[in-house]
């Protein structure tokens, strides 16, 4: 094959694979200016540009309420998961202690838990607890399921960290855990954003325990939320706030993992490479 | 061997101030697993107990010990076995779907210097979309007449335009293997773009002056090579489609053969209040996933090992 031939053979699926991501993203978008009698027909660009999905979705204060609790439930779970994290991925990349080889694929078995096995018992418990339906519920799971991966990316990221800036805070007097508060934290801004923004962005898209342990739009964050926005007309699916209400929640995020897409595919490929 | 080593460049290090070691690493560890112990080990333990207990529908509150009167119910349901089929097939073609693309989209970009991080950034587009809010883009593009891909089909007149997609058996399926390979293809590449980033490039050379054609040096050298990360992507990639239930929530509510596991177990939790069939069912997805995760990592078990050994 010649080199001309190669060449245009690979920007063809170059093109091919821009085209296959972002169409979808594009129509999302395309979608969401769409209204009325427009939202059925399939053209490429908005007949009539309108921006009156957006603001009747923040006029509607089911949607104004679920960001909310979405920005709250995510923003928690991120910042726990960071502290009881950092700790947990210290002990297992610096410490020497017993079984500790069990205790991490304990921690990573928990990856593969099935989320709906856990939603039937805590729908119960937090019933009888009184925290079914609020905000404060969700954190507990949400941080359960992205602890793992936490540890994880903070454990190998410390292991990086050199252990003679440790040792020269330990001379000073520090102790093991100051040394750790003072010198290792401050030096894993990267890892801490890695791992902070993967958890986030778990806790900002899960839908099952979200909706299994919340029942009114005081508690219930977008993803949930979009499933009862509710048509002009019953059984009609309203696109058009949907499409709107999903771009709002998304380019944010488009556009946190483009400016950190260096530490997120560090972050998801750290245990896809090694051995 | 490197834990001695430690020890003998820090001969001082015992008697600095400060919790012992072992006490730190127990104080350390000690939030997490509580959490872990609370909100995953515990529910599955009450799942399980929940799953051997009937309850009364008319009663609130009211229940007593059946044994495993609702795993029978539960197995001996045609739903339980068409959830379980059509999660089997939907993991199946979509997995294998997402790998053969993940592979030539890592192909792709780890060839194309020039575009590699348009590249890099584009792929993390679709990763980065709501999951549940694409699923009901999806159903709006398959719509049957107005949507957009009927239309399309229509108007370059091809086959297809008047199938009402998510209304059959097999054209549902296909519209959701469809919206996960879109979601997740891209990871895919990301995954096992980094395991082909490790592979050095004096290989391709030898193989090259040995007079290997590209289909050799792909399946002699690429492939073998790529194993540990196919692996991996793999593992995290079954489990996920093993899981799957904000896409057929979004996309049939589980009609069409499209009922999924999670789904179907959560239906009869929710909508049908059946607690303790539900439970059962909740219980059979857990020990179905942990049963492939376990085979799984019995193939990539040295490879994970050796990951813990690091970390």
């Amino acid at each position: 094959m010649g080199d001309r031939a190669r060449g245009i053979l690979m920007w063809l699926a170059v093109v091919g694979v821009v085209v296959f991501c972002l169409f979808p993203f594009y129509w999302l978008i395309n979608t969401s200016l769409k209204t009325g009698s427009d939202l059925n027909s399939a053209s490429l660009v908005p007949p009539n540009l309108s921006f009156d999905n957006y603001t009747s979705i923040f006029e509607d204060s089911n949607f104004t309420k679920a960001l909310r609790n979405s920005i709250i439930v995510s923003a928690m779970t991120t910042v726990c998961a960071l502290i009881v994290g950092s700790f947990a991925g210290y002990a297992l990349a610096r410490l020497r202690f017993r079984f500790k080889f069990l205790l991490l694929a304990i921690i990573l078995s928990i990856t593969t838990f099935p989320p709906i096995a856990i939603a039937a018992p805590l729908f119960k418990l937090w019933t009888d607890t009184g925290i079914y339906d609020t905000i404060v519920g969700l954190i507990p799971p949400f941080l359960a399921f992205t602890l793992p991966l936490t540890i994880y990316i903070l454990a190998s990221f410390f292991k990086e960290i050199p252990r003679e800036l440790e040792e020269a805070a330990l001379v000073d007097g520090a102790t093991r855990f100051q040394a750790f508060r003072r010198v290792v934290v401050p030096l894993s801004g990267p890892g801490l954003v890695t791992a902070g923004l993967l958890s986030f962005i778990w806790a900002w898209n899960e839908f099952l325990l979200a909706i299994t342990l919340t029942s009114s739009p005081n508690a219930r964050p977008v993803p949930p939320a979009l499933a009862f926005f509710t048509g002009s007309q019953k059984f009609e699916v309203p696109l058009g706030t949907i499409t709107a209400a999903t771009v709002v929640v998304t380019v944010p995020l488009v556009i946190l993992v483009l400016v950190f897409q260096r530490r997120i595919v560090a972050g998801l490929t750290a245990g896809a490479v090694k051995g | 061997m490197e834990a001695a080593s430690v020890a003998a460049r820090q001969p001082g290090r015992r008697r600095s101030k400060g919790l012992s070691e072992r006490r730190l690493a127990t104080a350390m560890m000690t939030p997490s697993l509580v959490v872990m112990a609370l909100v995953a080990a515990y529910p599955i333990a009450y799942a399980i107990w929940l799953s051997l207990n009937e309850y009364s529908v008319r009663v609130p509150g009211l229940s007593r010990f059946a044994g495993l009167k609702n795993y029978t119910t539960a197995l001996g349901s045609s739903e339980f076995w068409s959830a379980f089929r059509d999660t089997f097939i939907f993991t199946a073609i979509s997995v294998s779907i997402e790998l053969i693309l993940g592979v030539a989209f890592a192909m792709a970009m780890h060839q194309a210097f020039k575009g590699r991080a348009v590249l890099r950034a584009t792929v993390l587009v679709p990763w980065a979309v709501l999951t549940f809010g694409a699923g009901l883009l999806w159903r709006s593009i398959f719509e049957p007449d107005l949507g957009f891909f009927p239309s399309m089909l229509s108007a370059l007149h091809l086959p297809g335009a008047d199938v009402v997609w998510l209304g059959q058996d097999g054209y549902a399926m296909a519209v959701m293997v469809f919206a996960d390979v879109w979601k997740t293809a891209p990871f895919m590449a990301l995954l096992l773009l980094a395991g082909l980033q490790v592979i050095p490039d004096d290989v391709y050379d030898a193989a090259k002056v040995d007079g290997a054609t590209a289909w050799q040096r792909f399946t002699r050298i690429t492939l073998p090579l790529l194993r540990p990360a196919i692996l991996v992507a793999l593992l995290f990639r079954t489990l996920d489609a093993l899981r799957v239930f904000d896409l057929p929530f979004a996309l049939t509510k589980g009609a069409n053969g499209t009922n999924t596991l999670s789904l179907y177990a959560y239906q009869q939790l929710t909508a049908n209040r059946i607690v303790g069939l539900g439970s059962a069912l909740s219980v059979l997805t857990f020990v179905i996933v942990m049963a492939v995760s376990f085979l799984y990592i019995r193939f990539v078990g040295g490879n994970i090992r050796a990951l813990a050994e690091e970390g």
